[in-house]
């Protein structure tokens, strides 16, 4: 028989978010949810003047809670239903089922993507190449959170392990950094603090894009490197570390 | 399906051994069932077997093929339900064996159709639109079997799929194997021995992580010290002898023990006292009990 790779991915993506989305459509709320709520917050706090950065945010937001939330499915997958295990004694390899999972998040995520594409349209003036260069943003800190994500499900042993993990990503990556505002409302010495997370470098580089941020083209270059870098310690860590077969 | 496993050795957290020195050699289709008390090692060695697991030591081949150093060449002909596996709770059983054919490189259309097909097969129709969570456990556990044997795998590994399930869903099962079994090797575990007794045609034994048994039903009786037993409705009968064995058996009646060549004095005996009686060779669960608590072959003489 001829074995397809696209099926193999696909099926994930089946697995993971279509038949969820359509034999359960409450989980949409779900994700549309946590980025709408913080911007919703934001515009309200700032008498609606955030509103364009909080947009831009969301997506950065959107994109690293896509990657982690893998974390979670992952383990309830491997340690609950045991589905990873039969997929080990198959043709489908690591990588195809891991890429699967993780463009199944995109696709569980394509309603809020599609919403906040529409904020950003309307409220965040971007000439194409700041659009392509928001893209690639998004795509490198979603690597990272992918990687993080599998990197994390491969050490934990149950599904409350990997809420809790979730519990402790989400404010650490997403609400407390500088996402959804303005690096600057940040007090001194603590706006350092801000730069152990990596989310805060693509939303520098975001912002940068939108105006939001005056950025040099050597800060530019500078936090890509940052960014690119810690995706591939991660993502390395994750190849390195995932174990396919137990021992 | 040729299956050789020389000198496997499996230890845990480099202290407990879970599999010791296990060797044995398949050369056929059919059912291959492997029995045990709990914890004696029968899922470490179904998961090794299906490359889910990396033994300590030793080696297996299927075909040749080493599925140690060469797993991905063996998952192409293999597909395994581990023991605590779940349907997927959200998904129906339709959606669930077609997105496992998938996993194997079939096309949407072409799973679902042999989903749909599997699925006539085994008379699931009735519930193939259900969420998996809405189901009963025999149909769950039908669910995953299927998306397994609806594949192209020729080798399929199953642990303990009937645990847990009342008689009929279990018979049902059984069915499903037993339809089977000419064209693909199936290697099972069980804690039902009565389900090894009736199905495989090899049964391995395991014990404490040794494969203490292994073979035909007829290779396992001839471990046991005495092959037959004669079932005595009288619950008090007494006779004295070195050539069998008495068991006051608690839910009444009597048991005796015997060689084949004493079976007809016993039961001129037994006619002789007008007693009734059944005889036949002892089941399976006799060998374990022989196997696991003594009373082989081997102690015969110090007995």
């Amino acid at each position: 028989m001829i074995r397809h790779r696209s099926s193999q991915l696909y099926a994930s993506v089946l697995v993971n978010s279509l038949y969820a989305m359509v034999n359960y459509p409450v989980t949409l709320v779900n994700t549309l949810l946590a980025p709408l709520s913080i911007l919703a917050v934001v515009t309200f706090a700032s008498h609606g003047t955030l509103l364009p950065v909080a947009a831009e945010g969301a997506l950065i937001m959107n994109m690293v809670g896509s990657g982690t939330a893998m974390q979670g499915d992952l383990s309830h997958l491997k340690n609950d239903m045991r589905l990873q295990d039969m997929v080990v004694s198959s043709p489908t390899g690591p990588g195809i089922y891991v890429a699967g999972m993780a463009i199944s998040q995109i696709v569980y995520s394509l309603p809020t993507l599609v919403l906040l594409a529409i904020f950003n349209i309307l409220f965040v003036h971007l000439t194409a190449i700041g659009a392509l260069i928001l893209a690639a943003d998004m795509a490198t800190i979603f690597t990272f959170a992918v990687s993080l994500g599998f990197f994390l499900s491969t050490l934990s042993t149950d599904i409350v392990q990997s809420w809790a993990f979730a519990g402790i990503l989400s404010p650490l990556l997403t609400t407390i950094p500088p996402i959804y505002y303005p690096i600057s409302y940040i007090p001194l010495p603590y706006r350092y603090l801000a730069y152990i997370s990596p989310t805060t470098y693509a939303a520098q580089i975001a912002q940068s894009q939108a105006g939001f941020a005056a950025l040099s083209v050597l800060q530019t270059a500078v936090y890509w490197l940052i960014l690119i870098i810690i995706t591939l310690i991660f993502t390395f860590i994750a190849v390195k570390r995932s174990r396919w077969r137990d021992v | 399906m040729r299956l050789e496993v020389s000198g496997i050795f499996k230890t845990y957290d480099g202290k407990v051994p879970a599999l010791i020195d296990v060797s044995f050699s398949l050369e056929e289709n059919g059912i291959f069932s492997l029995i045990g008390e709990n914890g004696a090692g029968k899922t470490t060695l179904v998961r090794i077997l299906s490359t889910q697991l990396l033994p300590t030591s030793g080696t297996a081949t299927i075909d040749g093929v080493d599925v140690v150093s060469l797993p991905k060449k063996i998952r192409e002909r293999i597909a395994a339900v581990p023991q605590e596996a779940r349907a997927v709770p959200w998904m129906t059983p339709i959606q669930t064996i077609t997105s496992y054919l998938m996993y194997r490189g079939y096309n949407h259309a072409e799973a679902m159709e042999m989903a749909s097909d599997t699925i006539r097969k085994l008379g699931m129709e009735a519930f193939e639109h259900q969420k998996n969570r809405k189901l009963s456990g025999g149909q769950k556990r039908k669910v995953l079997v299927a998306t397994v044997l609806a594949s192209e795998a020729d080798i399929i590994f199953l642990d303990e799929p009937s645990t847990g399930l009342d008689y009929i869903s279990r018979k049902d099962l059984w069915n499903l194997f037993s339809s089977i079994k000419d064209r693909k090797s199936i290697i099972l575990t069980t804690h039902y021995l009565e389900e090894a007794e009736a199905l495989a045609s090899r049964i391995g034994i395991l014990n404490k992580g040794y494969l203490v048994g292994f073979g035909t039903m007829e290779d396992l009786r001839n471990l046991s010290k005495y092959p037959y037993s004669i079932r005595v409705s009288s619950p008090d009968f007494e006779l004295e002898g070195d050539s069998w064995k008495v068991v006051h058996l608690a839910e009444g009646g009597t048991q005796i023990f015997t060689y084949e060549d004493q079976v007809y004095n016993l039961v001129s005996i037994l006619i002789s006292r007008g007693l009734r009686f059944t005889v036949q060779e002892i089941s399976l669960n006799t060998i374990f009990e022989n196997i696991i608590y003594g009373g082989t072959r081997d102690d015969k003489t110090s007995q």
